[in-house]
């Protein structure tokens, strides 16, 4: 959990060599016009990279144009710990606010999938790594109440560190949280699809990442509850090629399906039809 | 370097030691020579205090940490009669890192799901320093679920540096495993107390500890990460440990404070391999007080309760924008 701060240097701030309207492909080194990319919901047309994205542009990329409506937006995290390690948490999260225009690395709300009206949480990694922390863990559970109150379904877009160290066991408590709060959803019988996108790994994977009753994941992410090198650390060997991508773990039964950005919006749909429509098996 | 930040708690046990032995030697000075030195032992006794008052979160979690420490089984000897063990998720294999079972507290039918560090070199061999796969995560739950079906309270024994980080384990669903529980959990229709003894490492403690009740040793500690991994990842230094430790507040003493936790459960000084059979004592006691309350709460407040229990730890807050 948290072994994060590595991957905290987004992919496009990385890539320092091309600036403004040009993009590096880490996937296969190909310079790429920004726009092309853009327009290909920044996914490499070369070799199939999936770019992180913010939680804004995931959202336009998966619902119905302008049917997202936001709730809780104002919920923030504090700093009971009062924590400091290199640099105080309050100044941290301060510079992520100011830098992301988000209050804490998730957005929630509703929204249209085709016909399906869905509750929607989409996390954030460029917002403190996508760590989750008490506001964060609030805003989830907030929503999961909101779809078993309104009898939604809800969707879950995960990409984490893992829990906000800085945080302490405030956000070791989210895990806990979050849980209970699908247990009721799925116990009146509603529909949660979880999807997982580079990098899910740590506490948000080891709880409500998990808990789908479709587990669906975009291309060679990574998805783990120990980080690699963790593991690395611990058995003193060196890991298989492509271990803890979503490949992987399709093949180990672990998630139902991969499937690549450009056509999650329609297999969401078509999964969202599916429990709402047609006759029941049985009344 | 862990030899250093050891040395710290090596020093303190001899000072410790040091103190218990003048004192017992004054008390049998003045039961040879029929003279009162009662003062002398009491200041003593206070200076010993004094010492232990003074323990730091880093000193806190080497003792929870400590060799000879009292493990799950310890307590599950001490506490219970005829402790009977179920093995296995049913899947794949019985994780020896979770011990659990049918037992009776003072005649009262119990289901104990444990984490064991192992004593020996073999033990722990066996038991993986208490890090459970996710088959461990498995067994747990099952024997949890029998615990509902039969209608019995659960109690765990929280002690563990956290989930295995292994192959196997990833492969089988680590992340998966632990949520399971803490969604499972979350809806057991009975009892539930947890007791952290040792180490309540991250997400692998938690996935035990959905309760109605978390107790807590006093020199126990649960945190999300360990102060190792904090200092490495966030001070960027795993020397940093200690400092980690302070920064993460992971003591009992910080855990009550912010309400996490519901009870401290005393410990002698200096830390409970000091005197086993009084801790045991301590947490049988501890066992007996909570199950009491719980064992007379309807079934729906029972979950009501412990859904807001844990919906209501966070702090947060409400910006204008």
């Amino acid at each position: 959990m948290g072994w994060f701060s590595k991957l905290l240097v987004p992919d496009r701030e990385k890539s320092k060599v091309p600036q403004g309207l040009w993009e590096k492909c880490p996937g296969c080194q190909r310079v790429i016009y920004k726009k092309d990319l853009e327009k290909n919901l920044w996914v490499c047309a070369q070799c199939g990279y999936h770019f992180k994205i913010s939680a804004r542009d995931r959202i336009d990329s998966l619902v119905e144009p302008g049917s997202f409506k936001e709730m809780n937006s104002n919920i923030g995290s504090l700093d009971p710990l009062e924590f400091t390690d290199t640099e105080k948490y309050c100044d941290r999260y301060k510079k992520a606010r100011d830098k992301s225009k988000m209050n804490d690395a998730c957005l929630t709300g509703t929204a249209m999938l085709g016909k399906n009206k869905a509750a929607i949480a989409v996390m954030d990694f460029f917002f403190m790594g996508g760590s989750m922390g008490a506001a964060l863990g609030e805003k989830i559970t907030l929503m999961t109440e909101f779809a078993t109150e309104n009898r939604l379904p809800l969707i879950i877009v995960s990409t984490s560190g893992g829990a906000r160290m800085q945080e302490g066991i405030f956000s070791l408590m989210q895990m806990a949280k979050t849980s209970a709060a699908l247990a009721r959803h799925a116990k009146a019988g509603l529909m949660f699809i979880s999807v997982l996108v580079d990098p899910t790994t740590g506490g948000v994977t080891a709880s409500y990442s998990m808990l789908g009753d479709i587990i669906i994941a975009e291309p060679n992410a990574l998805i783990c509850f120990a980080g690699p090198r963790v593991i690395e650390q611990t058995i003193r060997q060196k890991l298989p090629e492509g271990f803890q991508r979503s490949e992987f773990l399709l093949k180990h039964g672990i998630i139902d399906m991969v499937v690549p950005r450009s056509e999650m919006h329609d297999k969401l749909e078509f999964i969202l039809d599916f429990i709402n429509s047609g006759e029941r098996a049985v009344e | 370097m862990t030899e250093t930040l050891q040395a710290n708690l090596i020093s303190l046990e001899e000072k410790l030691n040091e103190i218990d032995s003048q004192i017992s030697k004054f008390k049998q000075i003045s039961a040879d020579e029929g003279i009162k030195l009662n003062e002398v032992v009491e200041i003593l006794e206070r200076r010993k205090l004094q010492l232990l008052d003074e323990l730091d979160a880093w000193q806190k979690t080497l003792i929870a940490r400590h060799k000879d420490r009292p493990l799950a089984c310890d307590y599950i000897n001490g506490i219970f009669t005829n402790f009977t063990p179920m093995c296995g998720d049913r899947h794949i294999m019985d994780d020896h890192a979770i011990v659990a079972g049918m037992a009776y507290l003072e005649g009262r039918p119990v289901v104990i799901v444990a984490q064991d560090k192992g004593r020996t070199t073999e033990e722990k061999v066996l038991r993986n320093f208490g890090m459970p796969h996710p088959e461990g995560y498995r067994k747990a739950l099952r024997v949890m679920k029998f615990a509902e079906k039969f209608n019995r309270p659960i109690i765990t024994f929280i002690d563990t540096p956290g989930a295995y980080p292994g192959i196997e384990a990833e492969e089988r669903g680590q992340a998966l495993a632990i949520a399971e529980n803490l969604r499972e959990m979350s809806q057991l229709a009975v009892p539930i107390i947890a007791v952290v003894i040792g180490e309540g490492g991250s997400g692998g403690a938690l996935a035990l500890s959905i309760a109605d009740r978390i107790l807590m040793l006093k020199y126990s500690i649960y945190s999300v990460i360990s102060p190792e991994g904090c200092a490495s990842i966030l001070f960027r230094d795993a020397g940093k440990a200690p400092l980690a430790a302070a920064a993460l507040k992971l003591t009992a003493d910080d855990l009550y404070g912010f309400a996490i936790i519901d009870q401290i459960i005393n410990e002698p000084a200096g830390g409970s391999h000091r005197d086993p059979k009084s801790t045991i004592e301590n947490v049988k006691a501890a066992l007996i007080s909570n199950l009491d309350d719980l064992c007379r709460v309807d079934k729906n407040e029972l979950l009501n309760g412990r859904y807001k229990k844990f919906r209501n730890m966070g702090v947060f807050c409400s910006f204008d924008n």
